[in-house]
Formats: C-alpha cells, structure tokens, sequence
C-alpha cells in the first residue's frame, strides 16, 4: 500500500494549510489529520477493505472491490473522499480530483474526524485500529496456512452471518464497568475450566470445551452456571465465543470478527449525523472562508451532487446538514421550548425571534450527544418534514409499481426510527442455552412490528448451527402469531 | 507486487463463476429480455453473494423517499439521477444488487467473455475490401469546423510551459497559430461482411408457450452476437407445421397451428429465400432450426437430409438445429441427424434445449465453433 499512496506536496499541502486554519478557526476538534492523495483503484481497494489499506483475506472484499471498480469504470460512481476513525486520522484524496473538490473533501474531512473524536458513540473505538486490523490480517493468514484458506473462509463466512448480532449498549460500558464485567467473566471461566489467567480468551473457551467433553457428569452444573449470565443477550457473538464448542483457532478469529464488527458499529449509528456534519462543516467552510470567484460553479455543482434528493431512498447527507441548520436556526431565533410550542397565535409564532444566537453552540452539543435514533426522535419536526418534502411509499400490488403512501408526519418519523433503530438490524437476543433441557441454543427476536425473512432466518440458523454444534432454535412472530423456528442440523421445523 | 486484495478479487470471481453464470441464467430465463432503454441500453446486474443474516422480511415494507407528489404518485421511474456517492467508511448497510446500463456492444462482449465464445471468421473469399475515410489522425492545417480543441490546447500549454510562460496560479492558455490543430482523414480498407440469420420454427400443437419463450430468448441472444460479430445482419423467420411460411418476428413467435408436422417444408422455403436473396459468395448464412423433434414421416426426414446436404449445407456457414423438449415431442429428429451427421460435425450443429436453464449452454453449442 506504502506506494500506492503519497503525502500532499505543493498545491495541496497549501490548501490544507488554509483549509486546516478554517476549521480550527470554527472550532472543529479533531486528532491530527494526515491526508495521502491516491488513484481511483487505490480508492476502490481502501473503500472495499472498509477503509483500511490491510485485511484479512476475504472474498467479500473482492466483492465489494468487484462492484466499485466497475462502478467507477461505467461511470456510475466516484468515491471522492475516504476518512478513517484512527488517531492520527487518516484521509485518503482522489489525484484526479479538482482542485475545487479536494478543498471541499478537505473541509470534509476534518467535519468527519472532529465527529469521530467527539461524538459519544465514538468514545470507546479503539484508534490504533490500522495495526489492530493489520494483525488480524496476519493472524487469520496463519491460520489458513495452518488449516487451509477453504476451512477458515467457511468458519468466517458463517460468523458474518452473525456480525451484526452484537449490542449497541456495549458501546457505552465505560472502562470501570468493562473491567468488572471481565472479571466476573473470568472467575466464571475459571470455576467451569479451571484455566490458567494467562491464557488467552480463545485458549480458555477451547479448554472449556474439552473440560465438558471430557467430564460428561458435570455437564449439568456448567449449564446451570451458563444459564444464569447471560450478561450481555443481545451479543450473540459473545455468547457464542463464550459458550460454543469452538476450537482454538475458530475462537480467536470470532474474536477478532466481533472486535472489528464493535469498531464499525458508531458508525453505522451515526451515518446521518456524520454525514451531516461534514456536509455542513465543508459548506460553512467553503461559502464563507475558502472559495474563490472563479470556483463557485463547480463548488454548487459538486455540493448539489452530494445533497441531491432521491425519491428512492433518503439521502443522509441531505437530512443531516438541513437538520443541524434547522437546529441552528432555531436555537439561534429561540424556537423552543414551552413558550414557543405552547404559542396559538400563528402570527407571533411565524416572527418568533428572541435573538438567543445559541444555534451554533447547539450543534455542536448535538454532535456530542446524539446518534441517528435521537437525533430524529428530538429534532424532527412537522415544520421540517413538510419542508423537506418527505414522504413514505410502499408497493401497490395492483399498479405493480411503488407509489406515494402519506405525508403525515408522525408515520413517517415512526418509520425513520424504526428503520434506524438498533442499526436497521432486527433485535434479538439469547434465551437459553440449554433450551428443552438438552443444550439446544434459543435465540429471541424481539419483534417491534416487522416480521423477520424467515428465509435468510433458515440460512442464518443453519449457519449458528455449525458453530453451536446442537440443535439452534429462534422464536419470532409472523403475522401476529408466535412462531418458533428450529434447525438441527438436517432439517427446519416451524411450530406456532 | 499486486495488492493484496486481487486474490480476493480471482477467488471471488472463482467462487461465483458458477454463480455469474447462474445469475445470467437467471436474468435470462426470467424472460427478462434485456429491451432497449430507448437510449441504446441495457441492463444485467452485477454479481453478488448474499451473506444470510437475520433482517426484516422487506414485503409491504416500503421505503421513503424526497420529493413532491401526492398519496399514490409513482415513486419509481427516475432513478439513476444525480452523481454517485461512494461510501465514506464501509457501512453501506443493505447493499442491493447494482445494475449497470450497458451498450449492445458491451451486452455482447460479456457474453463473449462468459460463455468464451470465439470470433467468427467470416467465410474468406466472400469478404469484399471497401475503403472509407476515417477521421483518426491528426494534421496541422485544416478547415476550422474540424478544429480539435483538446490537443490544440495540449500543444499551447506545452509550448507555455517549454517557454516558461506558464502560471501555475494564473492557468490561463492562449493558442497561437501554430498550436492549432486539426481533425485528418485516413484511408482505411474495410471488409464489408454481412450476414442472414434465418430462423425456422415448429408451431405445430406440441409446442407450447414455454417452448417458444426459450426460443425467443435464444433467438435474443443468438442475434446480439451476431449482431456484435458481422456489420451488418438481416433476420428472416419461417414457421412452419405442415407447411411453411416466412413471417415477421411478431408473428412468428406468436403463432401456433395445430395439425402435423413436415420439416422439408421449411427448410424448402429456407432453400428458395437463399436461393432468391442471399448470394452464398457474399452473405455469411446462418438457419437455425427449433423444434421439439416429432416430423411426420420418415420419407419426410429423408427429403430434409437430401435437403441440407445438396443446398443448404454448401451454402450456410452453419446450419443449427435447436431441439426444445416437449411433453409431446419425440425427439426422433435430433436422433435422425444425429445417426447421419454424428454430434461432433463442423457444419451441422445439435443442441437440446431442455429448460431455460440449458439456455447459455445451448448458445455455446451453436456459437462456440467460432464459424
């Protein structure tokens, strides 16, 4: 990768000087940022590999690596920007790039790396995460030159399908109470396997395994054990890592799986938001300090670009900057609170200007405090939707094509949430893990309206059985009626 | 040394071999033909791997979108709008199967690519040289209307800069006269090739709609290689059951008699197009056949034999027989032609068709000849 990209010189290393005094000037707050200027393939390879410039060896990468070159070749799509959450932050640069649209993508950015380093959620990712991700990468080599690229493919296959089975809370588990919760772990660990402390986690989770198949007459207690902390039910990759008869290998590399997964969760909760704020910190940036005469059209071009609407789907990066200005601008005209909301008098309310010049503060506070889910939940306001002229829409079976379903403003903040909640993904958690009395594992989904796709549910438990290794079970609903559904290991069962 | 990730890419492309060419399959059989866009393109999809997770199950889901319209407005018609934003970090979460719009050309070329079918040579003798003029080089003198802008400019930035003229903060490049260049002519010898595609096909009772949606789809892609391979293509069909007549292509694949079935009668008339339009030393001559097997007699299938080996086989580049199967069909025909021309023969080529699914394998059987 080392040649594959190179530091700013010249022409650019000005611009991000300027750039860079404009966002300390605004008050953005962010680890050094080092920028590299690169190609289109390099680009293509570093979004494939999530941003980082080494991974474990995958397909999904060559996947992802597939669909964007094409992309990019027919013309479909240009990743202009790549920014990692690390410390230093690293922030890749298209060469063929305008010079306009590398002043842009700068101020970007440091929107980007000021939200990593200050928003919450962000809090507890680790930074250091280039070496960590360079190390899985040559952990998990090793173990397919030790047990073939076939075998650990398939085992890592099987635990993405569980990659998103983690718990957003756990974000917030300060140290204190992450080391707490390890050292209870780990007693518990050392009454079932009678392990030795420096022994790796995965090292301990494979003696566990060996201990129950070696002592089959205890089996009984260490379920008992089991059954009583499940500390954490909606991190199934735990529970697993902890409780499944894995071997050594298979251990460290859920492991590591369920670390990276962790890493890229903030993100996933705060695409809005992050969006959002960059989008609006590099119009701020550029309208008011770094453009010149000369760039403006291709300053609006580009800028439109990013913030056109779709009838598709929602464009974060548009719903986010309108919403911070939105905020803005109400705090910065008192538009809030009891006596703004309480006002009947339409006249009053329109003109309403107390003057506060509070907004840009408040942003500021919101990109501390808010992922996506609370973000809208607080600041989404009829005023605003009827503005940004959202709607829902649904199929119409009978015209064969999608149509317009309401403009109402609770349902379609109703849908905006629960499309975001828990990262889009479906809740679900551990029961048991020795449901039926028999070590059989039952998973709940905790349904908050949406039925499940009980056909990726099959595959998806097909797959937690060649981990769990008995019989996997997950009770759900499907049209109102509580349905369980059951794999082991040859076929599927449905029971109402 | 090559990144890393090119050896995820090959074992990607390893892995979904089987599965691009499910995939086209897939998107073949549907009977999605692929139908002009009105702008000369086309879609396919890319391939992907699915990984099963749990999620919700997206019937009556719907979405949300930004726009105006009211309460039951069609959503859907105008996408694609609007530059393309990559991702920033890795979290495109519900990454759907992209579609890419693609040329007749490009359409042809991936399917030249999967199924590796080779070029056609078009029959040597009949290639007739004709020179056109092609503007593909460039001269220093020239009428203003053919002015190449782009390299006129190239050669006033490079005498700026050779002459230190140039301001990196200032880039502002005047031509002179002798920057100017121009669009020139080059003589270039083409071969004219054309070619006809005749297609001949049993409506008789026993072939069903199924049957024919696999022939138009086979006939869909058979045209867009040829198409891709000679420049220029003439497309003529007959039906027949116990008689023959040539028809248009709705009609052809709309059709459907009852009654028996004589194959010498198409391939009569077969006989009397070539012999009326087409000049076997100036037409590369494609006749295709389709039908389910079943022939009337076998004095008939005889008179079908005497038929390809005195005419129709000296004059076609290859003659092709598709056999679609039908619960009705005997399948005798494939077998006759068979027994007389074996299943290996560099002029007669024998396909079955048994589903949609032996589409793909099918065209390779009838184009992989290269002839």
């Amino acid at each position: 990768m080392a040649d594959r990209t190179r530091p700013l010189e010249g022409e650019l290393l000005r611009i991000r000087d300027e750039i860079y005094s404009y966002a300390i000037e605004f008050g953005l707050d962010f680890h050094p940022v080092r920028f590299e200027v690169c190609d289109y393939d390099t680009i293509n390879i570093l979004a494939a590999q999530g941003g980082f410039p080494s991974r474990y060896p995958h397909w999904r990468f060559g996947m992802d690596y597939d669909q964007l070159s094409k992309g990019y070749a027919y013309g479909l799509q240009k990743i202009y920007e790549m920014v990692i959450n690390t410390n230093p932050c690293y922030a890749y640069l298209l060469n063929a790039n305008h010079i306009v649209d590398q002043k842009i993508v700068m101020a970007h950015v440091y929107g980007h790396a000021d939200f990593f380093k200050n928003n919450a959620w962000f809090a507890n990712t680790d930074r250091n995460m280039m070496a960590v991700m360079a190390n899985h990468g040559t952990k998990i080599r090793r173990y397919m030159e030790r047990y073939g690229q076939n075998r650990v493919e398939e085992f890592i296959d099987r635990v993405n399908s569980i990659e998103n089975l983690i718990d957003v809370g756990l974000l917030f588990e300060t140290q204190e109470l992450k080391r707490q919760r390890e050292e209870r772990m780990k007693t518990a660990k050392e009454e079932i396997a009678k392990a030795e402390d420096e022994r790796s986690n995965a090292l301990k989770s494979f003696m566990r395994h060996k201990e129950r198949q070696n002592r089959p007459e205890q089996v009984e207690e260490t379920v008992d054990l089991r059954e009583k902390k499940i500390n954490a039910p909606r991190d199934v990759m735990l529970y697993l890592l902890e409780n499944a008869p894995l071997e050594e290998w298979e251990s460290d590399i859920l492991g590591i799986l369920r670390d990276e997964a962790y890493y890229f969760l903030p993100q996933r909760l705060t695409k809005i938001m992050n969006e959002g704020w960059a989008s609006y910190w590099h119009s701020h940036i550029m309208t008011t300090r770094a453009l010149k005469a000369s760039e403006i059209i291709d300053y609006a071009d580009h800028h439109a670009g990013v913030m056109a609407m779709s009838r598709q789907n929602i464009n974060p990066y548009k719903i986010g900057i309108e919403l911070y200005r939105d905020i803005e601008y109400r705090w910065n005209t008192g538009r809030f609170g009891k006596d703004y909301n309480d006002c009947e008098d339409m006249h009053k309310k329109l003109n309403w200007n107390k003057d506060l010049g509070l907004g840009r503060q408040k942003i500021f506070e919101v990109r501390k405090t808010h992922n996506d889910v609370s973000f809208i939940d607080e600041f989404f306001t009829p005023e605003f939707c009827e503005r940004q002229q959202l709607f829902t829409y649904k199929y119409n079976p009978r015209t064969g094509r999608n149509e317009i379903e309401t403009r109402d403003f609770m349902e379609i903040k109703n849908k905006l949430l629960s499309q975001l909640s828990n990262f889009g993904s479906p809740v679900i958690e551990v029961e048991s893990g020795n449901y039926h009395n028999r070590g059989e594992l039952l998973l709940k989904h905790v349904h908050r309206g949406v039925d499940l796709d009980f056909g990726y549910a099959s595959d998806t438990l097909k797959n937690i059985y060649a981990l769990w290794k008995r019989p996997v079970n997950i009770v759900s609903k499907q049209e109102e009626q509580t349905v369980t559904l059951s794999y082991d290991g040859k076929e599927f069962k449905q029971s109402k | 040394m090559d990144h890393p990730i090119k050896r995820d890419h090959a074992r990607f492309r390893k892995i979904v071999k089987g599965r691009i060419r499910d995939n086209l399959r897939k998107y073949v059989s549907k009977g999605e033909m692929p139908s002009p866009k009105g702008d000369g393109t086309f879609k396919i999809p890319m391939p992907s791997i699915d990984t099963p997770r749990f999620k919700f199950g997206d019937k009556s889901q719907g979405g949300m979108g930004q726009g105006n319209g009211e309460a039951g407005d069609p959503v859907d018609g105008q996408e694609g709008e609007g530059p393309g934003q990559g991702g920033d970090v890795g979290n495109q979460a519900g990454n759907k199967e992209l579609e890419v719009d693609l040329s007749l050309e490009e359409l042809a070329h991936i399917l030249g690519e999967e199924l590796a079918l080779p070029n056609i040579e078009p029959k040597g003798k009949k290639a007739m040289p004709s020179v056109t003029n092609k503007y593909t080089s460039i001269g220093m003198t020239g009428p203003n209307s053919l002015k190449h802008f782009k390299r006129t400019y190239k050669e006033a930035m490079k005498r700026q800069i050779a002459s230190g003229t140039y301001d990196f903060l200032d880039p502002r490049v005047i031509p002179v006269k002798r920057d100017f260049r121009y669009r020139a002519s080059d003589a270039k010898v083409e071969f004219e090739n054309s070619a006809v595609v005749i297609y001949m096909m049993d409506v008789s009772g026993s072939m069903g709609d199924e049957q024919k949606e696999i022939v138009r789809t086979e006939s869909f892609w058979i045209n867009l290689w040829l198409k891709s391979q000679y420049k220029d293509i003439e497309v003529r069909y007959i039906i027949h059951d116990a008689t023959a007549k040539e028809v248009d292509e709705e009609t052809f694949f709309k059709t459907r008699e009852s009654g028996g079935t004589l194959i010498s009668s198409a391939l009569k008339l077969c006989r009397e197009i070539i012999q009326a339009d087409y000049d076997p030393s100036e037409w590369n001559i494609y006749p295709f056949h389709f039908s389910d097997g079943d022939n009337w007699s076998a004095d008939d299938t005889k008179l079908c034999l005497e038929i390809l080996d005195q005419d129709l086989l000296p004059a076609s580049n290859v003659f092709c027989y598709g056999q679609v199967e039908s619960r009705y069909g005997s399948g005798q025909f494939y077998k006759d032609l068979v027994s007389k021309y074996g299943e290996q023969d560099e002029k007669v080529i024998l396909s079955k068709i048994k589903n949609k699914d032996a589409i793909l394998d099918s065209i390779k059987d009838f184009l992989g000849k290269g002839k």
